[in-house]
């Protein structure tokens, strides 16, 4: 301590703000029966081209809507607009990660009552976005099968932050020499009993545990019953 | 590079902390660091720096304190430190130990402020 100067307590987390807000966020999306599910990754292990299949699949029978994070440009919400669910883009600049605040901006004007499901694209980072709750239900952290497997070791704390990990372009993975058992076991070191999903979006291998995975954990969460039901109570 | 954000969080919260008792000018901010926060400390220094110009912490000095990681062994059933940020096992038995008990902090303590 220097000279002249004397110290006053504040004992106050940082993120404090920001949980605050992804709380109330939160707290938002129970009361209006949606559940909210969040993706990260590196850049370009293939988040954008699931979620178009994710949005795509579940449409029949839910109403889902996506908010997809980037640093520059809307190329990502013009691909997902052709699954024909809502969709909007957040730019965050230069900024690597969503924050709650952003969220909760983002979905100014929504009726959150008109969704069963709300999919969070963060921005490609696999540092940064693991220290801000964004008011989820669910955190998915994706790996493709081309990243190496002991992508979870390099990056613990991402992977100590999601609730799922999914391993992505299950159908290179004969191409890239994956070891699936390393993979898991590197998950399972930083995360044990961590749920952990093999898709491919293009080939569709995996989609139905993976979408089934969903629509099991909104009903467990106790969420309204969806589309037909809810078209019923209105 | 988060840091800069995190720089420019710990700057408002000095601020509003200052400002609600009055005013007070702040010399430093002292933070407590996580081994397991995800965040850089030359990059979040350096990044406090920036954060500071044209506030009325300008000039003031990030302190940072850095808390190790520890970890819950389940086979040993005893808190341990982490080998690494890298590698969340048990020091004592090499088991899987992935419960954080400490090393999550991003704290400020306390402000360092002219009387």
């Amino acid at each position: 301590m220097s000279p002249g100067t004397r110290i006053i307590e504040v004992r106050q987390n940082v993120f404090k703000q920001n949980d605050l807000v992804a709380r109330a966020l939160r707290e938002r999306f129970r009361d209006a029966g949606v559940f909210v599910v969040s993706m990260v990754s590196s850049p370009g292990s293939g988040k954008t081209t699931l979620l178009e299949k994710t949005l795509t699949r579940l449409q029949p029978q839910f109403r889902v809507a996506a908010l997809v994070g980037d640093l520059a440009t809307e190329n990502d919400a013009v691909r997902l607009a052709r699954s024909h669910a809502r969709v909007k883009q957040i730019t965050t600049g230069t900024l690597c990660h969503l924050e709650a605040a952003m969220v909760q901006q983002a979905l100014e004007g929504w009726d959150l009552h008109d969704l069963d499901f709300l999919f969070i694209e963060n921005v490609g980072n696999l540092v940064c976005p693991s220290s801000y709750d964004l008011g989820e239900d669910l955190r998915l952290v994706l790996m493709s099968v081309t990243e190496g497997e002991d992508k979870p070791l390099k990056y613990p704390t991402i992977f100590n932050s999601a609730d799922v990990a999914i391993l992505t372009k299950m159908d290179l993975a004969a191409a890239a020499e994956f070891d699936s058992q390393a993979a898991m076991h590197s998950i399972e070191a930083v995360r044990p009993g961590m749920v952990i999903m093999s898709v491919s979006a293009k080939s569709g291998a995996g989609l139905d545990d993976y979408l089934e995975f969903f629509r099991s954990c909104r009903a467990a969460s106790h969420r309204a019953p969806a589309r037909a039901d809810a078209a019923r109570r209105a | 590079m988060h840091e800069l954000s995190i720089a420019m969080s710990i700057v408002e919260l000095a601020e509003e902390e200052s400002e609600r008792r009055g005013g007070l000018r702040v010399r430093a901010v002292h933070l407590r660091l996580g081994l397991l926060a995800g965040v850089v400390k030359d990059a979040l220094l350096s990044s406090y720096e920036m954060a500071c110009e044209e506030t009325s912490l300008a000039g003031s000095h990030l302190v940072v304190e850095e808390v190790p990681g520890v970890v819950y062994c389940p086979a040993c059933d005893a808190r341990r430190p982490v080998r690494s940020s890298e590698w969340f096992s048990c020091s004592a038995c090499g088991g899987v130990a992935s419960e954080i008990v400490a090393g999550k902090e991003l704290e400020v303590v306390s402000l360092e402020v002219e009387p």
